[in-house]
């Protein structure tokens, strides 16, 4: 047991710092190795917990906790969680330190200035790829599109979208059905 | 806009109602708190961090986090915005661990979270836009942002390559 908790926290430990752009980056490297390396689940047992995932609440990094749970129960959950989150925060934490350090200075403003443009034209494509991988149809679509709008142009509470939607997506499956 | 400094504990309880209500992943919900709901950063100031949070390795919304909590409070403020974010989550995520198999079949569940995460998706789409409608980007920043969005969105490129190419032009050009 203490073995496969090692292992859980060795491979998601260097998994961790290869994150960039966020933990999508590294899945199909996890899958690799819970599945054909280390034989911690089957391919489909993988998928299923990677939907669970990106649709329970919290960051998509959760995706780990589940795969530690199902290998190695709550200690599990909780070394994988630890082992692919702590490493970047630290470092983290140390860019902000350093950024502290730096003050006003003229460099580290162009800097931040200048990725400013490149985050939101990725946070833009993750949700293109979320909106491609959960399309179901016209009424998926419709869906996306008005979530959007009601973001993009109005200030209300998120939960009024989300709420509104699997209302909606209940009652049309009810009248269809 | 009025700007809010938050305690320790406004930090952790805020960071848990971002990792609660993240549903579909948590970046819609960072900004809408941190920016509109609470106001402890403007705009401005909220995507420069989550720029700097995005080529670090690791889920850009944490390492904004771990950023915003050492602005504010130094390592007990990273402490409270860490744990903050995730400790509402695990235990959701636990519960539904625990009686998923039970539920995952029900065809109204099924109904339900396809229709949940389109509208997610159309969330995050939202969340990308409007901070670019209201930060008044100009050519040379809607050109980066639109390259970073076909590179990634529809080439399916990885995002590192994407990031090490146009993160060194977006800081020459913006």
């Amino acid at each position: 047991m203490s073995g496969l908790l090692e292992e859980i926290g060795a491979t998601f430990g260097w998994l961790s710092l290869l994150q960039f752009g966020g933990t999508n980056a590294v899945v199909p490297e996890m899958h690799r190795q819970a599945v054909e390396v280390l034989h911690w689940m089957d391919g489909q047992t993988f998928a299923n917990l990677f939907a669970l995932a990106q649709l329970a609440p919290g960051p998509n990094v959760m995706i780990v906790s589940l795969i530690g749970w199902r290998v190695a129960g709550l200690a599990g959950l909780l070394v994988a969680t630890f082992a692919m989150t702590v490493p970047p925060s630290l470092l983290a934490f140390a860019m902000s330190r350093l950024m502290k350090r730096a003050g006003t200075s003229k460099w580290l403003g162009i800097v931040k200035d200048g990725l400013v443009p490149l985050a939101i034209g990725m946070i833009l494509a993750s949700g293109w790829i979320m909106a491609a991988s959960s399309n179901q149809g016209p009424l998926s679509i419709a869906l996306t599109v008005a979530a959007a709008a009601f973001v993009a142009f109005t200030d209300y509470n998120l939960l009024w979208a989300l709420g509104a939607a699997i209302a909606l997506g209940l009652t049309v499956h009810r009248l269809v059905m | 806009m009025e700007r809010t400094a938050p305690s320790r504990l406004d930090l952790f309880l805020g960071f848990a109602k971002i990792g609660l209500l993240g549903f579909g992943g948590v970046a819609p919900w960072a900004r809408h708190i941190i920016v509109e709901e609470r106001r402890w950063l403007d705009e401005r100031e909220y995507a420069s961090i989550l720029g700097i949070g995005q080529v670090l390795p690791g889920p850009n919304t944490v390492n904004s986090a771990i950023i915003i909590g050492d602005r504010f409070h130094g390592t007990m403020g990273s402490t409270a915005a860490f744990l903050g974010i995730f400790c509402m989550p695990l235990l959701v995520l636990i519960g539904i661990a625990l009686v998923y198999d039970r539920i995952a079949d029900l065809p109204a569940v099924g109904v339900a979270i396809g229709a949940g995460a389109a509208a997610a998706a159309g969330l995050v789409i939202g969340t990308a836009l409007k901070m670019a409608r209201r930060l008044k980007f100009d050519v040379a920043a809607i050109a980066v942002g639109l390259a970073a969005f076909v590179s990634v969105g529809l080439l399916h490129v990885p995002m590192v390559w994407a990031i090490a190419v146009l993160g060194p032009i977006s800081i020459a050009a913006v």
